[in-house]
């Protein structure tokens, strides 16, 4: 096998350390998965298989209250496919960075963008300066991610069987906090803001939509808010608009 | 059986979406415009998944009140993220104020 470069080990690392933060809200979350999924007719092993192959939390999530609900695997896969179409959108948004890397790479880095990594990853590939191993470092956050998830999914299948009541500790919150924390690089000017609020009002006015069609709905109507926000900034600053 | 379906379904879409754009990319070119507009998708899709997490935290009923720790905690950690920008403080903080929280309502004080 080929060694690794010291300047790809430190982008890795890097992807990483970067990472950290995210990783503390997201083992509680990934203990509570582990625990609830017996409760809702998920087996073990079943339980384990979606955090090794699906690796997307809040779609894990959703698919243990749609089967507590007594949905049939059909259905649960289309809402999977409402819930984390929010992916392709993060896809298209790395697309300028990942298209020239080797096939290998590009199915890889795939398979393990999470809200997270995307998150991290895509300040570093926005950041100036051309650095040739961002790769390695979007491939450390995943891996990252991907190692503790699948270690907490273990401790809560352990745990959910050992305390009684873990599930009503409010475990859950450290998601909310971990995600209103990877919004801090946005909070900085008027279409940011647009957008944010654009997709929070938009996203109690549609809760009630089946199959959680009111998230993709609520995205796409912030995008639309930040893009207009923008445009009446530069009409307003007497600039003319960038676009054509 | 069905759990071997379930998993295997949820794989296959999971991936193929955050897979299936790159094979295509080199012969589409983004517009400029979809471009900027890809620009908003962080802190769009973000927001969209918090705000009813914190507000229905039942997933049925809005719920705007003080006796809501989803809601007061989710405040917390936003004005700690505002002021601080640092993202662990934010979440160590946001978590301590969540649970610290809940922990008056028990009490009954409120």
């Amino acid at each position: 096998m080929a060694t690794i470069s010291p300047s790809r080990r430190r982008s890795f690392y890097e992807g990483m350390r970067d990472t950290l933060p995210l990783i503390i809200g997201a083992i509680p979350f990934g203990i509570i998965f582990g625990t609830l999924s017996g409760g809702a007719g998920l087996s073990a092993a079943g339980a384990l298989g979606m955090s090794l192959f699906v690796f997307a939390g809040s779609a894990q999530f959703v698919a243990l209250g749609m089967l507590a609900n007594g949905a049939a695997w059909p259905l649960i896969a289309l809402t999977t496919l409402v819930v984390n179409f929010r992916h392709l959108l993060y896809t298209a948004t790395l697309l300028p960075y990942l298209q020239r890397l080797p096939r290998r790479w590009q199915a890889a880095l795939a398979f393990g963008l999470t809200d997270e990594t995307f998150a991290v990853a895509v300040q570093r590939w926005q950041a100036p300066g051309t650095r040739p191993d961002d790769h390695w470092y979007q491939l450390g956050s995943m891996l990252f991610m991907y190692v503790n998830w699948n270690l907490c999914t273990i401790v809560g299948l352990v745990a959910g069987r050992l305390l009684a009541g873990i599930a009503d500790w409010g475990l859950d919150f450290a998601m909310l906090a971990a995600f209103i924390g990877m919004l801090i690089p946005y909070l900085k000017d008027r279409p940011n803001y647009a957008a944010m609020l654009a997709a929070g009002a938009s996203a109690i006015v549609f809760q009630s939509l089946p199959h959680k069609l009111g998230l993709l709905a609520a995205s796409l109507i912030g995008v639309g808010a930040g893009l207009l926000a923008e445009r009446w900034a530069s009409t307003a600053n007497g600039t003319p608009s960038p676009e054509a | 059986m069905e759990t071997f379906y379930l998993v295997g379904a949820m794989a296959l879409v999971t991936f193929l979406i955050r897979y299936l754009l790159l094979p295509l990319s080199g012969r589409v070119e983004l517009s400029d415009g979809l471009r900027r507009a890809l620009r908003y998708v962080p802190p769009a899709v973000l927001t969209a998944i918090v705000v009813p997490f914190a507000l229905f935290p039942d997933g049925q009923q809005m719920d705007f009140s003080l006796a809501n720790p989803y809601l007061v905690g989710a405040g917390a950690t936003l004005a700690i993220g505002w002021l601080s920008r640092h993202l662990l403080l934010t979440i160590v903080g946001g978590m301590a104020c969540f649970w610290t929280w809940r922990a008056v309502l028990a009490m009954g004080w409120i």
